[in-house]
């Protein structure tokens, strides 16, 4: 059994990361993601942690050094945010085209300029096609289950691909949550040691990271493709386990109060939690709203979400990022997307929010919903809005 | 040996993983030359110095000890005509 402790959310993912009893670290500081690398630096400086802790001269290293520890056999961490994950982005993709299980937690943070340290998902979607597998996490317990999750996705044998744990920086970063920590024998069970096929070994020399001529690149992107489409059966396998073991089961597409509910708000990552206060609110009044929280971004659980939306009349997707000129935030555009061949479908209205930290408060979500009820009502609305803008 | 265009997606290896050592040799990089180097043994004092700077490593030397160039990956790039010290290389047309 786990032990239930108050702990901010940054030590809840470091605990994680031991319980892991990963080989090495290799992470470059940035805000928010500092406290995270802070903390496995000292247990791996107390002997608490037997591990490689590579103090690297940027975020470009601290990929390229996971990415290679990797290839030798080693369970790897890394943490970064924003300009970091900029910085280290030619590396992530190389990662997932090699199927190489690193792991990564990022503490969403704003994109320059203008130079801001809060937070919001630009940082992320900005290497939305990078090929890992994604999760948002909402809350302090799910960050630190799925650090473990985590490993054990990215490593099973028939999956082999990063694993990109995403969490709001401050907002879920920097608070003290209630967090179960499991103990060893526990993790032990669910994730047994690293152990790839091949690896980097002078013994058997192999060729990572090739050159591919345009005869056969169609051929490799293929089957990158299809390898995060066929994570889905392990990812929700684990999940079941993951479940059955510590009573917390978790969803691609997690519901709350969607009985009956004619419009549903949808958001990724902490809002959510936020958004539960909304709807009781809204429910409290009779109205029929409800909310879906996006948990699995890749692969995009399009089974679940077809499903969860098809009795709904109006989804008030809330996105945290922009895509300039653009057909609206990156998670709107994707789920019309899903929907466009659906013969029943229902609006979708956009509203981005919540960026650098702006607050999403439960009257904003409301007044979200009032709105998108009425420019659903009226036909064709904008494509989206950036909410609460001062005009 | 299998074309590289009979390769299906499921054919490689996770990840494009190459399971066999020094398979490169066999992209013949010279195809792309345009230019040929011609090599005179009544100049060339055997120094090397073409075998130093050649960024393909496409130089090597012949049983006597003389310099010539291995156009299986020799990309024609001249930089040996330009710093044999004797001129003992000569760039000359691949069409011609």
């Amino acid at each position: 059994m786990g032990k239930r402790v108050g702990l901010e959310v940054s030590f809840a993912a470091s605990e994680a990361v031991k319980l892991a009893n990963v080989d090495l670290i290799a992470a470059y500081p940035i805000t928010p993601q500092t406290h995270i690398v802070e903390r496995l630096s000292e247990f791996v400086n107390n002997g608490e942690l037997d591990a490689e802790f590579v103090p690297v001269e940027s975020e470009h290293s601290a990929m390229s050094v996971c990415t290679g520890a990797a290839a030798v056999g080693a369970r790897t961490f890394t943490c970064t945010s924003s300009q970091g994950l900029i910085l280290m982005s030619e590396i992530v993709f190389c990662a997932a085209a090699m199927r190489l299980p690193v792991f990564m937690v990022l503490a969403n943070r704003s994109l320059s300029n203008p130079i801001s340290i809060w937070n919001d998902h630009t940082d992320v979607m900005s290497i939305r096609d990078c090929g890992w597998i994604q999760y948002f996490a909402e809350n302090g317990q799910d960050v630190f289950d799925h650090v473990l999750i985590s490993y054990r996705v990215g490593e099973d044998r028939g999956v082999m691909l990063p694993v990109i744990v995403n969490m709001d920086g401050f907002s879920l970063s920097h608070v003290i949550e209630p967090v179960e920590v499991e103990d060893q024998e526990t993790v032990d069970r669910f994730l047994p040691p690293y152990k790839p096929e091949v690896v980097l070994d002078p013994a058997h020399p192999v060729t990572m990271g090739a050159i591919v001529l345009p005869s056969c690149y169609t051929e490799t992107k293929k089957a990158q493709d299809e390898a995060v489409k066929a994570s889905m059966p392990t990812i929700l396998k684990v999940w079941q386990e993951w479940g059955d073991l510590t009573g917390r089961y978790y969803h691609p597409i997690e519901e709350y109060r969607t009985e009956g509910a004619e419009v549903l708000l949808v958001t990724m990552g902490g809002i959510g939690e936020t958004a539960m206060w909304a709807v009781d609110q809204m429910r409290e009044k009779g109205r029929p709203v409800g909310l879906l929280k996006i948990r699995l971004w890749r692969p995009f659980p399009f089974e679940e979400f077809r499903k969860a939306v098809s009795k709904a009349k109006i989804l008030v997707v809330v996105d945290r990022a922009v895509s300039y000129g653009g057909p609206g935030g990156p998670v709107a555009s994707e789920l019309r997307s899903a929907l466009y061949n659906e013969p029943e479908r229902p609006r979708v209205v956009n509203y981005i929010a919540g960026l650098a930290s702006r607050d999403v408060a439960p009257f904003d979500f409301i007044a979200m919903v009032d709105k998108a009820e009425e420019t659903a009502t009226k036909g064709m609305g904008p494509e989206y809005e950036i909410y609460g803008v001062r005009e | 040996m299998k074309r590289e265009q009979d390769y299906k997606w499921r054919d490689f290896e996770r990840g494009y993983v190459i399971m066999e050592p020094g398979t490169s040799r066999e992209y013949h990089t010279g195809d792309w030359r345009s230019l040929r180097p011609i090599f005179d043994k009544e100049r060339c004092i055997k120094c090397g110095v073409c075998w130093v700077f050649c960024p393909d490593c496409a130089i090597r030397f012949d049983a006597e000890g003389y310099a010539e160039a291995d156009l299986d990956y020799c990309k024609g790039c001249g930089i040996c005509a330009r710093e044999c010290l004797p001129g003992a290389i000569t760039m000359v047309d691949e069409e011609g």
